[in-house]
Parts: C-alpha cells; sequence; structure tokens
C-alpha cells in the first residue's frame, strides 16, 4: 500500500506561560492511502496533537510530517478535519457552511456549489440547504459538518471525536454513514476517539498511545470480518468482541506504563 | 428514524372527533392566554398615558395659580406657545435640524471609526498591548472635558461639535467591540484556519459575522452617548442648534426657550432611539435570513 501520510521521529513540546511540556516523543507512524486509522489512548496520550500536527496547524518541535511525500507546513483544503462540535456558522445557511471551504479556497462557482448541494443530498441532507443551523437537530449538523469537509474533496479526513458529541443512536447511524461515505470515495481516515468500541467498528488499523509523553503502546490490525462491515453490523460479530477485550486490555496497561513513567 | 406509523393511524381511526375536541381546547386555552396577554398591555398603556396627563396637568395648574415659580419652572401651554412662535417665525426647525445631523454624523461616525480600531487591534496583538493602558486613561477621563480643547483646534462650529461627540462615542466603542472581537468562539476561526484561511479571511468570515449584532447594538448605545456631546458642544460654541437655544434661554433668563427645548430634544431622541432600534433589528433578522 502506498504510504500517504507519514510522521517521523516526531518530537512535540507545548511552549506557555505556565512551563514546557512535553505532549508525544519520537513518534513514528505511516497511514497508507485508503486506510482508516483509529488513535485512542487516556488523556494526556497526545492523540489530538498527533491530528494537529497531521492537520499542520500545529508545527512539529522535532522531526518531519509528510502528506503525499511533501512536508506539512499549514493548514490546506487536500487534508480535511471534522471537528468534535459541528460549529457551522449561525449566521450562514446549510448551503453555504457547506461551501465555506470552496469559498476560502476561492472555488466558489456554479458547478461547485451544484456539487455541494448532491453532497447534502448524498448525506441525507436535502431540502435544507436554505435553512439556518438552528433549524437542524444535532446529527444533522454534524453531517452538514461532514459535508463542508467533503466538499473541498480532501485526500484525507482527520475525524476528532466528531460523534463524541451525540446520542448514541444518532451516533451509530452516523458512524455507518461516514464510513460507508469514506469507503465508497477510498478516502484516507484518522479517527480520534475515546470510545474503544468505534475505533473497533470503524476502522482497518487501531493504534493505542500510552500518555506522559505520547508515545505507540500497541497497534491493531482489525480482522478482514470485522473491517468489511459498516460499524453496526460489525458490532455483532463474535470477533468485534475479542477485538475490544484486545484493545481494553492493552488500554489498561498503556495506561499503568504512562503512570509508572511519569 | 423510521417510526412504526400503525399506533398514530389506530389512534386516529379510533377517535378523530376526540382528538378534535382536545385540539379545540389547546386552542382555547391559547386564546384566552392571548386576551389575557392583550388586557396587561392595554392596562399598561392606559396607565403611561394618565401618567403623562396627570404630569402636564399639575404642572399646568401649579403654574397657572402660582404655586410653583413661574419664571423657573414655567407651564405646559406657554411652552407650546413658545414652540409654536418659534416654529412659525422659522427659527426652530433650523435648531432641530442642525442638532439632528450633526447627532447622526456623530453616532454614525463613531460607531465605524470605533470598529475600524477595534479591528486594528485584533489584527496587531502587538498594538493592542501598547495602547491598553492609555485605552484604560482615555476611557475613565470625562471626554466632554476637552471640548475646550476641540473648538481652540476646530474653530467654533459643526467640526468641533462633531469631534467633541466623538470623543465622547469612539474609545468605549473601541473597547466594546474589541472585547467581543476577542470573544468569537475559537471553533468558528479553527474552522476557517483549517481550510487554510488568511488572517483576513478568519476576520471577514467569522469575526465580523459573529460580532455583527454587538455592532449593531452599540450603534443604539452610542446614539445616547452622541445626544451628551452635541449638546455640550453646542453649549460652548453657542452658535446654532438646541444647545444653544437652551444656553441662549439660560442667560436670558428665559426658561420657557430651556424648557421647551428639552421638550424638543427628548421627542426627537426617542424618535431617533426607536429608529435605530427598528434598524437594528431589521439588520440582524436580515443577517439571520441571508
Amino acid at each position: 500500500m502506498e504510504t500517504l501520510l507519514e510522521l517521523q521521529n516526531v518530537t512535540h513540546v507545548y511552549v506557555g506561560d505556565q512551563g514546557a511540556s512535553m505532549a508525544v516523543e519520537n513518534l513514528s507512524m505511516a497511514i497508507g492511502r485508503g486506510e482508516f486509522v483509529s488513535l485512542v489512548g487516556p488523556s494526556g496520550c497526545g492523540k489530538t496533537t498527533v491530528l494537529s500536527l497531521l492537520a499542520g496547524l500545529l508545527t512539529p518541535t522535532k522531526g518531519v510530517v509528510l502528506a503525499g511525500g511533501e512536508r506539512v507546513v499549514r493548514p490546506s483544503s487536500k487534508i480535511g478535519y471534522m471537528l468534535q462540535q459541528d460549529y457551522l456558522f449561525p449566521w450562514r445557511t446549510i448551503l453555504e457552511n457547506a461551501a465555506i471551504g470552496l469559498m476560502i479556497g476561492g472555488g466558489r462557482n456554479a458547478a461547485a456549489l451544484e456539487s455541494v448541494r448532491t453532497l447534502l443530498a448524498e448525506l441525507g441532507l436535502a431540502g435544507t440547504e436554505t435553512k439556518m443551523p438552528y433549524e437542524l437537530s444535532g446529527g444533522m449538523r454534524q453531517r452538514v459538518a461532514l459535508a463542508r469537509t467533503l466538499a473541498t474533496e480532501p485526500d484525507v479526513l482527520l475525524l476528532d471525536e466528531p460523534f463524541s458529541a451525540l446520542d448514541m443512536h444518532i451516533k451509530l447511524q452516523l458512524e455507518d454513514l461516514v464510513h460507508e461515505t469514506l469507503a465508497a470515495r477510498g478516502k484516507t481516515a484518522v479517527l480520534v476517539t475515546h470510545d474503544l468500541a468505534e475505533a473497533a467498528a470503524m476502522s482497518d488499523r487501531v493504534i493505542v498511545l500510552a500518555p506522559n509523553p505520547g508515545r505507540i503502546h500497541a497497534v491493531f490490525d482489525i480482522p478482514e470480518a470485522v473491517r468489511s462491515l459498516p460499524p453496526t453490523q460489525a458490532r455483532k460479530l463474535p470477533e468485534f468482541q475479542r477485538v475490544f477485550d484486545a484493545l481494553w486490555e492493552a488500554l489498561e496497561r498503556g495506561e499503568q506504563a504512562g503512570g509508572e513513567g511519569s | 428514524m423510521n417510526m412504526p406509523s400503525d399506533p398514530k393511524v389506530n389512534v386516529h381511526a379510533a377517535g378523530s372527533s376526540a382528538r378534535e375536541q382536545e385540539r379545540e381546547w389547546v386552542d382555547g386555552l391559547h386564546r384566552s392566554h392571548l386576551a389575557r396577554a392583550r388586557k396587561t398591555t392595554l392596562a399598561v398603556r392606559i396607565t403611561q398615558a394618565l401618567l403623562l396627563v396627570l404630569f402636564f396637568g399639575a404642572w399646568e395648574l401649579a403654574g397657572r395659580n402660582k404655586w410653583i415659580d413661574v419664571l423657573l419652572f414655567s407651564y405646559p401651554t406657554k411652552l407650546f406657545d413658545q414652540l409654536w412662535r418659534s416654529l412659525m417665525d422659522g427659527s426652530l426647525l433650523p435648531h432641530t435640524g442642525i442638532t439632528v445631523l450633526e447627532t447622526i454624523v456623530g453616532f454614525l461616525l463613531g460607531t465605524l471609526l470605533g470598529t475600524a480600531i477595534a479591528a486594528l487591534l485584533w489584527w496587531f496583538s502587538f498594538i493592542s498591548r501598547v495602547a491598553d493602558p492609555y485605552l484604560v486613561v482615555l476611557n475613565s477621563m470625562p471626554k466632554v472635558a476637552l471640548g475646550p480643547l476641540f473648538i481652540v483646534g476646530f474653530g467654533p462650529g459643526m467640526l468641533a461639535i462633531v469631534m467633541t461627540t466623538l470623543s465622547v462615542t469612539v474609545i468605549i466603542t473601541t473597547i466594546v467591540i474589541y472585547n467581543r472581537f476577542r470573544d468569537v468562539t475559537p471553533g468558528y476561526i479553527k474552522v476557517v484556519r483549517l481550510f487554510g484561511g488568511s488572517k483576513w479571511q478568519v476576520f471577514r468570515y467569522v469575526v465580523l459575522p459573529d460580532s455583527f449584532a454587538v455592532i449593531v447594538s452599540q450603534l443604539k448605545v452610542n446614539v445616547g452617548l452622541a445626544w451628551v456631546g452635541v449638546i455640550v458642544g453646542e453649549f460652548l460654541t453657542s452658535k446654532s442648534g438646541l444647545g444653544y437655544l437652551i444656553i441662549y434661554g439660560f442667560q436670558v433668563f428665559n426658561f420657557t426657550i430651556v424648557l421647551s427645548s428639552l421638550l424638543v430634544i427628548a421627542v426627537v431622541a426617542t424618535v431617533m432611539y426607536r429608529l435605530v432600534a427598528a434598524l437594528e433589528h431589521w439588520l440582524t433578522r436580515g443577517g439571520r435570513e441571508r
């Protein structure tokens, strides 16, 4: 598999008035094109830092971040990022919200707007184009946020706990939708989550991080049977339970290792 | 998502008339609620009107019967007579017009300038840190005290009055709007940054529209502040305007002129405030629908 995203010996230190703290230390990982990778781990393990580094929001203190062989130095529309909350602009309509990335990139024309409409329809949001965000439910708003991220046609999607603020059944629906949408478009995805079941159900590979400072503790390849099914179906398989238990155990051990380290 | 529709259908089939009755009962509750609310509003309006009539009536009575010093306090019919005469001899409207013009220029320019300075401070955080203590000093100072300086600097005319008005409005507008700029939800800014947006795009797509309601409501606040600046400015330049009429009436000891000018100010200021409030309503609603 062709490598699309790569961290090479990356160390990141947050420097502030209160002092400097090391968020991740000497971290290396490679993510292939079309792969769905999840990062899990206790708080303080640098999950979100890794995502920010991949997005170009942060520049690593040491080491290199590569996307498609080029150094990532600033955010670009080639790498999409979905936040924990939808952050739809309340003063814009749904269509204008979904098209904001195109406006910023200067690619807003009639054809692009039409493709955003199509995208909204594919995500089950037909007829909401002229509505304002407050008129939509939480699950619908997060789907608009997904459309907004996909509209600029990024190669990579970085998902920063995008389902954590939703009700359980909405969350499961959205997991299926995201899984299906990304697979159909052959997108590469990196998901950060607290939810081990979510990671197991959605990913091809799960990376368990250990805290203080953040480093890789274990890597799990998800069995083909679980990977090939939509997340809600995968959750019902016996293999799924085994993956989940293994992840759980790794996370516990990782936390202990981190505790000793600090 | 796909709720089974059978239970609903059953209920409907079994008791459509029962449902209708229920509907009517609920509607009735709403109607009586509305009727009660209308009654209260009417009572408030009547009391307000009564208070006004009572006030002017008592004033008139007290003035005519010399219970109060007529030289100082005058009385309503004298005021209206004075207003009518000055309206007829063509002196009231020019004075009112010039004051209204100065006020409008004052609050519009004050809001625009304050917003522009706030944008500058937001853009260059170094400048905002440097300016901080100076803004605090300027804000704590009674700015109308600068009036004499403006008259010396800009001559005793409209320019000096507008400058006095700006000195009252600009600093507080800058502080309020700059604070709002800094309060913009970081998540919105992150969205624009993640698409590779520039600082200008962050300002244009997030900071400005998110702060729009506060800017417009500051416009309303500045209407009140502009009146203070304009009247004080006219006190000092003493050439024309309602402020000049007040000072003139005071100097010739004709309090009928003073009080009638105050009455005009009260009416015009209220109308202006109402208009700007309506504009605010319209603009913020338009912002939602756009």
